[in-house]
């Protein structure tokens, strides 16, 4: 079913997205807010720009967007699955415990913050691109990939990973990983590590047409919580 | 605790050996090990410097035996430097850890529900016996419309947003599974469910056998997200999104992964042994527009079934915030005071961050119509309900509802000694112990909570009978019927009260 989105105020876009069973496609969207939030089973192809918490609580569906994406995509995410062609905005993925985000071009800040993981629910983002300050904040499980594809610099910005106590963040690149929050450790990702995210490396390669070979074999680092439980020296009972 | 920092007990066991007769209970009953049978000499001695006085042993007693009291031992007598300021110190030079405990704020600050009286008729508009005279306490919570709409019968159109009908101007506030035993849910939720009223799941997700109790659940939603997904999301009647809580405003929660095991880990879907970390700030809401967005992906996530309430802690501009709040899409607000309770929270927030919910639900209410919004969202505060009095001089300073805490966990047994952070609760509540979570039994549990609010909303109907009113709607916000006693007029005039006498 096609769907234009000129014109229409989000709520009634989203009651026709949920109304309308199997594949939805919505052309001319600019900027509704909150589609697909909470779906459980349909597949959304977006073309324009969905506007913030696309996909929020998702819980099985799929989601494309050919365009960018704006701030907070999958937020508290369950299950499905986001793919951005594009760029993607601030807080990617928040609080999200479980789908997969693919993000071919760059993501903001605070991308990833308070993931977490429980049984076979194990969320994944990775981001082609760059992202900004605080990527992985509070991680408390799931992956994170950065890619940092056509990027010189470090790909991420600054508070890498603080408070993380859970997880694993990987970045891809040649410079010297530095300034990290001391709840964290940085290493290069061993073969076995890289084996657990090789599935999707291949994914992103095998969504975004690009060839695995030109990135899934170089550096990259592996962030670890350094303690599984980095506040309980804090308190003095009393 | 290093020598040089000995603290001598804050208790004394004092045990009557004429009455004891070595049955041996005490030391079945305490999980802090504090009595033990010594064999050789057939006698029980106490480690007091264990003891938290929670007084389970001494009500376990089958002759009386116990007591606990005050221990004598004293510092040198010292008005600025108490006995318990400088242990506090000593225990921080001894560990240099932040200073963690429970419970509400127990502090000498002033209580204004204390210096607040209620009205009542005399010969003119005369007072309503409630034995003999129907008296309404239900509650709608919710916006209000501004206008009534009727067709071309005249019947009214009703036009009414998702709502919360309760019995009594009364709720359970949100205490966390996790924080509290699944016994203690349960009895919550029983209760509620037999009241008419809800419960609230606190932020730890709503263990699976409860989802039944779903139309008397308010689920809530922080920074954290545990076991927030959309099934969840939609099994409550209402859900709460937590920004903040009185007894640690400004401060996130942070339940240790000891605490995180078996139900509870699987509720919250994190790891066994796993930290549960709520920053305070919601990473994702930085402005009132923020704040907006997170009410209407739930809304969106609900189908607009479902009222949204937003729970704030009360601090010093908390009637600008309410007014972003009743601006962002969210139905009721909900703003916990001071003396409001907790399972952990850092001593020095608990006892000095926030003011008291009288204040502040004066305030707010006053700035809501100030500015021609006070319909478009129901008040609930919460903080430091103690009794019915204390709801009826809420209800007339603009609430709506109350949300009780303290005073449910104290029908099911809790004694107050504060130390919910061990996880210890020898009352089967505030722990996750199995031996111990099974003293508490959710049928009796419920069954005393249950006495307990009806108890209340009898003694609100008589107030109200007294004041010559005879629906709860005609109370909210009637000031009138209240006045100060040892009031400044700055105080007055915060409350929106007139003094005793005038």
């Amino acid at each position: 079913m096609h769907l234009s989105a000129e014109n229409l105020p989000f709520r009634e876009l989203n009651e026709r997205v949920k109304a309308a069973p199997g594949e939805v496609q919505i052309d001319n969207c600019y900027g509704q807010p909150f589609v697909g939030s909470g779906c459980k089973d349909k597949s959304i192809i977006i073309y324009g720009t969905p506007g913030n918490a696309l996909g929020a609580y998702l819980d099985g569906a799929e989601i494309v967007v050919h365009g960018n994406a704006q701030d907070a995509v999958g937020d508290t995410m369950n299950d499905g699955r986001i793919v951005i062609h594009g760029h993607a905005g601030d807080a990617l993925g928040y609080a999200m415990r479980g789908g997969k985000i693919y993000v071919r071009g760059n993501a903001g800040y605070r991308t990833g913050i308070h993931m977490k993981q429980y049984q076979e629910k194990r969320p994944v983002i990775v981001v082609g691109g760059k992202v900004g300050s605080f990527l992985g904040e509070y991680l408390a499980g799931g992956l994170i990939v950065v890619l940092g594809l056509g990027v010189e610099e470090i790909p991420v910005g600054s508070f890498t990973g603080t408070g993380m106590h859970g997880g694993r963040i990987y970045i891809r690149t040649k410079q010297k990983l530095s300034g990290l929050p001391p709840q964290v450790t940085a290493e290069i990702a061993s073969d076995a590590e890289m084996g657990e995210i090789m599935p999707f490396l291949a994914e992103f390669a095998g969504l975004f047409d690009l060839d695995l070979k030109q990135f899934a074999f170089d550096q990259y680092y592996v962030l670890k919580p350094n303690a599984k439980s980095p506040y309980k020296k804090l308190y003095t009972a009393h | 605790m290093a020598s040089d920092f000995f603290i001598y007990p804050e208790y004394e066991v004092v045990r009557d050996q004429d009455r004891c007769n070595l049955c041996k209970v005490c030391v079945r009953q305490c999980a802090n090990g504090v009595h033990e049978y010594i064999a050789e000499t057939h006698k029980l001695v106490s480690d007091e410097a264990k003891c938290v006085n929670c007084q389970r042993c001494v009500v376990y007693c089958p002759t009386r035996a116990l007591k606990i009291v005050k221990s004598s031992n004293t510092y040198k007598e010292n008005a600025h430097w108490s006995g318990a300021t400088i242990n506090e110190l000593y225990r921080q030079a001894a560990t240099g850890g932040v200073l963690l405990s429970s419970m509400g704020n127990p502090q000498k600050y002033p209580s204004y529900f204390d210096r607040i009286l209620i009205n009542a008729s005399q010969v003119t508009n005369p007072s309503i016996d409630p034995l003999r005279e129907p008296m309404e306490t239900r509650v709608f919570l919710g916006p209000k419309p501004q206008r009534i709409e009727r067709d071309s019968s005249g019947r009214i159109i009703p036009r009414l947003g998702p709502h919360l009908k309760l019995t009594m101007p009364m709720m359970f506030a949100a205490m966390s599974y996790g924080s509290i035993s699944y016994s203690t849910h349960e009895s919550l939720a029983r209760a509620a469910e037999t009241l008419g009223i809800m419960y609230n799941t606190g932020e730890g997700g709503l263990h699976e056998n409860l989802y039944r109790y779903g139309k008397n659940t308010i689920v809530q939603v922080a920074s954290g997200r545990f076991g927030v997904h959309p099934d969840y999301l939609a099994a409550g009647a209402a859900i709460e999104i937590k920004i903040g809580q009185g007894a640690k405003p400004g401060i996130g929660g942070h339940l240790p992964g000891a605490k995180i095991v078996g139900d509870v880990a699987r509720t919250r879907m994190i790891p066994e042994g796993s930290d549960a970390i709520s920053p305070a700030p919601h990473h994702d809401i930085y402005s009132i527009e923020d704040l907006r967005q997170l009410v209407f992906s739930l809304k969106e996530a609900t189908n607009y079934q479902k009222p949204i309430i937003v729970k704030i802690a009360a601090v010093h501009n908390v009637a600008a915030i309410a007014s972003g709040i009743a601006r962002s899409g969210a139905e009721i607000i909900a703003i916990d005071g001071f003396r409001g309770g907790t399972g952990a929270a850092p001593t020095r927030i608990r006892d000095h961050v926030g003011i008291p919910i009288e204040l502040a639900l004066a305030s707010v209410d006053q700035r809501l119509r100030a500015e021609g919004i006070r319909d478009r969202v129901s008040l609930v505060i919460s903080g430091g309900i103690r009794s019915s009095a204390d709801i009826v001089k809420a209800l007339a300073l603009g609430a709506d509802c109350v949300y009780i805490g303290t005073a449910a966990l104290l029908a099911l047994g809790c004694h107050l000694c504060r130390s919910c952070h061990t996880g210890k609760c020898n009352w089967g509540i505030a722990t996750q112990v199995p031996e111990l979570v099974k003293r508490l039994n959710p049928e009796k549990g419920a069954e005393h909570l249950v006495n307990l609010l009806t108890a209340w909303q009898h003694e609100i109907k008589e107030m109200m009978g007294g004041m010559g009113i005879n629906s709860i709607e005609s109370l909210i916000g009637n000031r009138l019927m209240l006045r100060g006693i040892g009031l400044t007029e700055k105080e007055l005039a915060i409350l929106g009260i007139k003094h005793a006498g005038e």
